[in-house]
This record gives structure tokens, sequence and C-alpha cells, in this order.
């Protein structure tokens, strides 16, 4: 894109958020959105500021660093251990039509039911401490990423195969200089993905029983009926994701520079 | 010793059956072009001699021992791209040898020399994905060429390119091939190519069951140029004599 386009778009960006925020702030100020159920920016906006700058502002007898750290704890052990299991799965069942098709119903299965439905149980199972909720981020992840780990490895081109293979690939050099790469792109590709639903699991988790996070942070907000509270606490989740989506994409970059980047696949 | 030798080869795809009693003999170092009507089954034998696919009857001797894995001899240099997107060009060229077990830096020392030798000097660091079409074809020849492998398959490694693409690479794969001294399988669809570059034209009728239609060895003399070689004088001859036998199994084809 040219310079020029490129700040054009920009501008309309930023311009789409003023209005939008601006338009926020005079409805709930002259009274068309209720302030109680819709707060108003200002309100919230402050609310987070205080939240971040003022160092006697806890929340629970705790600074909102604090609770901010336990969630991405949360959602990085879910992640890691997500993909970690989910790639390493992927690629197992990827390789063997054999082991594939044993386990093809069960995974379906397992795909389909709701995953955070398994929150209440990881409660149970492991307590209202940060296992259960690293419990149900993972379980969201591994499966983003074992599908996408499983179609890398499958959709792998028959002829690419083929002429390493002629080159003189043996099996463990065919799944280096072949499979892994193209499982690769997907695998990348899927992080976006996978990433946002970590986050998902660590605050729906805490949301549902905890003691401490930013889950936490916003149920205790909404039981005091009070709107700025929740908001400011989304607005610091959203802040967390943009940052969190930068890192992905420069991974993705300096790992895939050989190519445009796949479509995800959401599972 | 390289020669190529398919002993009343069949092979069958579930219930159909694509090749029935096939038998040719190719000595070391002939240049061989496969033609025949869509759906013959050039391809299966191509993929036989290579060793990725296994015949259902019959055998395939390589230098005179029965082929019952990947054929350690042969390149095969596919209809589509089959370069490894994730690798420069360079790297793709470099694959054969690292994979043979070849020390990296001298690797890329010839896998340099190849690039210059197919006229991508320059180029060796872009992706497949950076380069045209009869770029990526040069790319592949430099991979397959670089192991200076007895048998060279070739299953209509061309027929993607544009006509003035086409005979530069044809020309450069004579050239390359007389130094080398393979054994070629070519297969093509137009006759003309086959004519003009092979010492052996080798005529497959129409499948299911396909199989020897006719053997014409081609005496036009070396080296040739491509785009020229239809004006040798016997050019006109054999290709009347194969076109006559073509265009018979290519009616069948469209009979059924």
């Amino acid at each position: 894109m040219p310079d020029k386009k490129r700040a054009l778009v920009r501008l309309l960006q930023a311009g789409l958020l003023v209005v939008f925020v601006g338009a926020w702030e005079i409805a709930s100020r002259l009274g068309w959105l209720d302030p109680f159920f819709f707060s108003q920016p200002s309100a919230f906006g402050v609310r987070a500021l205080r939240w971040l700058t003022e160092p006697g502002f806890l929340l629970g007898g705790r600074s909102i660093y604090h609770h901010l750290l336990v969630t991405m704890e949360e959602m990085s052990g879910g992640f890691i251990l997500g993909v970690l299991l989910g790639v390493a799965v992927g690629f197992m069942l990827g390789r063997s039509h054999f082991w594939s098709a044993v386990f093809n119903p069960y995974i379906q299965v397992l795909n389909a039911l709701p995953r955070l439905v398994l929150a209440p149980i990881f409660v149970l199972l492991l307590g209202i401490d940060q296992r259960s909720k690293i419990a149900l981020a993972f379980s969201l992840v591994f499966f983003i990423v074992f599908f996408n780990a499983y179609r890398g490895v499958r959709d792998v081109d028959r002829h690419i195969v083929d002429n390493a293979r002629m080159l003189g690939a043996s099996k463990a050099q065919l799944a280096r200089h072949v499979l892994l790469p193209s499982a690769m792109t997907w695998i990348l590709s899927s992080l976006h993905t996978s990433v946002g639903f970590a986050l998902v699991g660590a605050v729906v988790g805490e949301y549902l029983a905890a003691a401490q996070g930013i889950g936490w942070v916003i149920s205790q907000a909404q039981g005091n009926f009070d709107a700025a509270g929740v908001y400011a606490g989304m607005l610091i989740l959203c802040v967390v994701v943009v940052i969190v989506e930068f890192g992905v994409t420069w991974l993705e970059r300096r790992l895939i520079r050989w190519k445009e980047i796949n479509e995800p696949l959401v599972a | 010793m390289a020669d190529i030798s398919l002993d009343s080869v069949g092979l069958n795809f579930g219930p159909y059956r694509a090749l029935h009693n096939l038998s040719f003999e190719v000595p070391q170092g002939q240049f061989v072009a496969l033609v025949g009507p869509t759906g013959c089954g050039k391809s299966s034998v191509l993929h036989l001699v290579a060793g990725l696919l296994k015949p259902s009857a019959g055998a395939v001797y390589i230098g005179g021992r029965a082929l019952d894995a990947i054929n350690r001899d042969a390149v095969y240099m596919f209809q589509q791209d089959a370069l490894l997107p994730w690798k420069t060009s360079i790297e793709n060229v470099m694959l054969g040898p690292i994979l043979r077990g070849t020390p990296k830096a001298q690797a890329a020392r010839d896998a340099q020399s190849w690039l210059e030798r197919v006229g991508l000097r320059g180029l060796s660091e872009r992706y497949p994905s950076q380069l045209s079409g009869g770029q990526r074809k040069r790319v592949a020849m430099a991979q397959a060429l670089i192991n200076r492998l007895p048998i060279l398959l070739m299953d209509e490694s061309f027929s993607a390119l544009d006509v003035q693409t086409r005979a530069l690479m044809e020309d450069k794969l004579l050239e390359l091939w007389q130094e080398l001294g393979a054994t070629v399988l070519f297969v093509t669809h137009d006759l003309e190519e086959a004519i003009a570059m092979a010492d052996r034209v080798l005529l497959f009728t129409a499948g299911p069951g396909a199989g020897l239609k006719g053997d014409y060895p081609v005496s036009l003399p070396r080296p040739r140029n491509v785009a020229e070689a239809r004006f040798i004088p016997g050019f006109a001859g054999i290709y009347e004599t194969v076109w006559r036998h073509l265009k018979a199994e290519v009616m069948a084809t469209y009979a059924r």
C-alpha cells in the first residue's frame, strides 16, 4: 500500500474510535444510555487509570498488577501446554492413518463438546486456584492447535513428499525438511486464535470461581453493580490482547518468511 | 549399470487395470520419450521406475536387479511444482546432496554452480513464490541434475511453460544430458518435442490395460537444437509414422 493510503487508513481507524467512544460518552451524559448498565467511557477510563497508577487502590487487598499477573500466568500456562501437546498429538496422528482412524470419533466428540462446561469439573477436580484455569485454557487451546497441526501434516503436497523421497530423504529427514515446515504454517496461523482462547479460558475460569485475577475483578464489580469496574476490567483485557497479538504476528513473520499466511482453521 | 527393464508389468488401481503386460528395455544413456493418449498410464510407468508405485504383476529391473523400494539411482522432475516452498532456490538445489550426506559447505558450492548453469545467478536467496514459472522449473532441473544420478525421470516437466521458455529449457536439458550421460524417460503429450529430443519414442495404447503400441527409433544427428529439429531431413517421416498410430489411439480414447 502506498504511504498516502496507509496514512488514510490509520486516520480513519483512529477516527472510528473517537466517534464510537465520543458517541457513547455523549449518549450516556444525555441519558440515552443508562450509565447503570453501560457506564461511561470517562468513568471506566478513569477507573482503569486509577487502578494502574494509584498504589493505594487495592482490589481484594492486592494491586491490579497482581491480578493481571495471575491472569497472564494462567493464560500462558494453558497456552504453552496446549500448543506443545496439540502439536505433538496432531503430528503423530497426522503421520498415522491407522491411529487417526482409531481416535477420530473421540476427537470429534471432544471437539463438539462446548468445553466451557468443563470449567465446573476442573474447579471440583483442581480447586479454585490457578490450576483449574490453566486446565480450562489448555482444553480450549489444545484442540485448535491439534487440528491445525494435523491438517498441516496431512495437507502437505504429495508431489513435494515424493520429490523429497526421490532426492533421498529418510523418514526422519522427511519429517524435518517437509512435514514440520508444512505443518508450521498452519500451527502458527492457529496461534492467533488459540492465544485469544487461552485468555477466554483463564478469565472465564476466574469469573466462575477464584479469589484473584482479572476475571475475579470483573465478577466482583458485577456483584457490586459497578458497571465502571466491569468495563475497566474489559478495557485492560483488550489492551493485553492487542499486545499479545502483536507478539504472535512478530513470531509468525520471523518463522514463515517464505509465504503469505494461511487462513487459520478455527475448531 | 543403469539400464531399465520392465518385464510383463501390470498395474491395477483397485479394480481399474491401468497397465497390462508391458515390457520394454532401455539401455544406459538413452533418451526415451513416452507418448500416448491422456490416461494411458505414461506417468504410472515413471512412478514404477521411480519405485513410488509397485507393479501388480511382473517386475521392474534396474541394472539387472529387481526394484522393491524407492529407486536410489533415479531423480524425478514432476509435472507440478515440487520445490519445497519453505526453502530458497539454493537450499532446494542443495537438498539432494544434503539428504545423501554431503557436507553443507560443499553442497552449497555445488548448488551455486548448478544455479549458474541453469541461468539463475543472483536468484539463489529467492523463495519459489518469488520466482516465475520458468525460473522454478530451472531450479527443479538443477535440484534434479546436481545429484548426477544415472536415471532422470521427467513427467511433462515443461508443459506448463510458454513456448519460448520451453524451447530454452529443452535445449538446456539436452546440453546437460549429453554432459551427464544419464538415461532419460521423458513423458510428453507433444510429439514434436518427443522426436526433437529423444533417441527413441515409445507409443502407448489407450487405457485401460495400456501397453506398447509402437517403438520408433529417432536416428537424427546430435547435437540438436529443439526448435530447429523439425527442419532436419527425416524428422517429418518419423513424425508422420508416429502421428498416424497415435491418432488411432487418441480416436480410440474418445470412442469410449
